[in-house]
């Protein structure tokens, strides 16, 4: 079912984004729309936060109240919206460099504190603005721009991160299934405190070219690498360790665990 | 509230914050400063306001920006090496035009320095330590009751101007008890409308009004270089160029009537001393010491410490020797150097974390003034 009205959620002088093609971003972005719409929020009381990086640009893109800061601080920002205007809905938007690398601390005293913010984490795993930089959630033995042999650190597994620091409700999607992660960001914006959703994502121009997918190969990868959750549990373990579970992760009806 | 009492430095800053409407605190301990936070926590909940213990002091002056464009007054309170962490906010601040209140009480540096110890070392860092061109208001103060007094200044300047002010104490203003009258005092008011679409300047009405989050305006505030409706603009210079002569020439277009200082015997003065701060103090009792022995000194005291006023500089100062007194190596003299000329400029400075002592400003002047010839 398709929310009726997001269209007029287009912030239609400042259009069209930027973003490149075969991008998620944009998938993202209307997903974004969409659940605003269908959870029943009022445009003009829903406060977007950004920090720097492509995924930073969404909200630009979406006619509400929007605060794009400096690289790493939108949760922070956030904060001082949401202690100070319990009224507004608070929707922080950023990748992973942004979020999990140099704001990576307010994102955890974020959780921690279970400020009423939602949290959407587009992970692509590669710093794509800046050209394809090793980011937190880099795989390990990828080549990026500053891993030309590999990368050798282990990532950060932001679900995982922003649970243990105390997130009340923490879901997973991938823009391969909007229609899902429609329905993960309702759930998200309707929890009251702390949410966070990790949206993953390809970036086509700084991992996809560098690896020789092509942006459909890309989604198709994304695809097969997801699981729903209650799927995931029943594989055997070494399949486990393959797959990523999407869905709810904590906060859903049931008491979810995937670890 | 009338009433003259025996407070804190730092305890005057939080009543005065109180008094001009501040009502979000964001802040991370730190020494000299802590005391202002523990007041806000104390007292904001009292008055309808919120309290926020950050995570680091990015977060803190971050928090204060959201809050500020939540639609509420805001204020953090550091010193040095928080203020240090700050500087990436306050660029913020100034290119999204947020108004918003710092404290910095000083303590020496650099690094982590002598954290009880006062200073005066951060008067070109609070100028310059962003990146980029900009410009924004610093004040300071040399009592408990002026700082009350310019703490509100701070929070009225920031609404008329859009930007940050900060303030620059020390430790030992902040740390000082001494008899202050907290007068109410004429409190601005952050201009929310009309909603016409233009948020940012240049306007040719000047600076632009400030509607909050969720007040329909759909605002788009970016710390990217953008035009008066938000809209990023990366790759104009026109809207580069304007944008960047806006934000420095709406601080410097008001020199005139921000500079705020006072003057003693500057009349018949062969020799002024300018000082601010608590360096004020030693040096106006030195100035009286003189004065009375016969010597022919005045004394400047720079209230406001950015914009200066050149023209005020010229006429008070005029031709005479000029001796700064501070407690760094020369900060506030290397701008009037640059005023007035160097030749004129003799400095007295102390970088030891204690405050200057009349005699040694007495004897600096009887020198400067044997000099002069």
């Amino acid at each position: 079912m398709r929310a009726k009205g997001w269209r007029e959620l287009i912030r239609e002088d400042f259009w069209p984004p930027p973003f490149c093609p075969g991008c998620g971003h944009g998938i993202l972005m209307g997903a974004i729309m969409r659940a605003i719409v269908q959870t029943g929020l009022d445009p003009s009381r829903v406060a977007l936060v950004a920090g720097i990086g492509c995924a930073g640009w969404i909200p630009s893109y979406i006619a509400c109240d929007t605060l794009h800061t400096p690289h790493g601080r939108a949760i922070p920002h956030a904060a001082g919206i949401a202690l100070t205007r319990p009224d507004l809905r608070v929707i922080v938007i950023g990748g992973d460099g942004d979020l999990s690398s140099i704001g990576g601390n307010h994102l955890i005293h974020a959780a921690r504190r279970d400020l009423p913010l939602t949290v959407l984490c587009a992970n692509n795993a590669i710093y794509g603005m800046t050209g394809g930089q090793t980011s937190p959630t880099t795989p390990p033995g990828e080549r990026t721009a500053t891993a030309p042999r590999g990368v050798g650190e282990r990532p950060f597994d932001l679900c995982a991160l922003v649970a243990g620091a105390g997130a009340g409700f923490v879901a997973r999607g991938t823009v391969v299934r909007p229609q899902a992660l429609e329905g993960l960001l309702g759930k998200a914006l309707g929890h009251p405190g702390f949410s966070f959703v990790e949206v993953l994502t390809p970036c086509p121009t700084q991992v996809g070219r560098r690896k020789g997918l092509s942006p459909v190969d890309h989604l198709r990868t994304l695809g097969e690498r997801t699981v729903p959750l209650a799927r995931w549990r029943t594989l055997p373990s070494e399949e486990r360790a393959a797959r990523i579970p999407v869905g709810i992760l904590r906060g859903g009806d049931e008491e979810e665990s995937w670890t | 509230m009338d009433e003259r009492v025996l407070i804190q430095g730092n305890e005057a800053v939080a009543r005065g914050a109180i008094h001009a409407g501040c009502r979000f605190f964001a802040g991370y301990p730190i020494t000299p400063s802590s005391e202002i936070m523990h007041c806000m926590a104390r007292t904001l909940p009292e008055v309808g306001g919120v309290f926020f213990q950050a995570e680091d002091e990015i977060a803190a002056l971050a928090a204060c920006v959201g809050a500020s464009w939540a639609g509420f007054k805001s204020m953090t309170a550091t010193s040095g090496p928080g203020f240090s962490l700050m500087q990436e906010e306050i660029g913020y601040a100034v290119m999204t035009e947020t108004p918003v209140v710092i404290v910095d009480v000083g303590r020496a540096g650099p690094s982590t320095g002598q954290a009880t110890k006062p200073a005066q070392g951060d008067y070109l860092q609070a100028r310059f330590g962003s990146h980029g061109d900009y410009e924004l208001v610093v004040l300071s103060a040399w009592s408990v009751e002026e700082a009350y007094r310019e703490t509100v200044r701070a929070f009225n300047i920031a609404e008329e101007l859009r930007c940050p002010v900060v303030l620059l104490l020390d430790e030992a203003v902040g740390h000082l008890r001494e008899d202050a009258a907290l007068v109410p005092l004429p409190v601005t008011e952050r201009r929310k409308g009309p909603l016409g679409g233009r948020y940012f300047g240049p306007t040719p009405e000047g600076v632009a009004p400030m509607p909050p989050f969720g007040s329909g305006a759909r605002l788009h505030v970016t710390g990217s270089t953008h035009d008066p409706t938000g809209r990023r603009m990366t790759q104009d210079p026109r809207v580069q160029g304007e944008l960047v002569a806006w934000l420095s020439e709406k601080v410097l277009g008001r020199r005139e009537e921000l500079f705020r200082y006072e003057a003693w015997d500057v009349d018949d003065a062969e020799l002024v001393l300018v000082s601010w701060g608590i360096s004020a103090r030693a040096a106006r009792a030195a100035q009286l010491q003189l004065r009375q022995q016969g010597y022919p000194v005045g004394l400047f005291r720079p209230i406001t410490l950015w914009p200066l006023a050149p023209a005020v500089l010229t006429e008070v100062l005029g031709n005479r020797e000029v001796l700064v007194v501070e407690m760094n190596r020369g900060q506030l003299a290397h701008e009037l150097s640059a005023m007035l000329g160097p030749e004129r400029i003799r400095t007295l400075t102390v970088t030891d974390g204690r405050v200057i002592s009349p005699g040694r400003v007495a004897e600096a002047a009887l020198a400067a003034l044997e000099g002069r010839g």
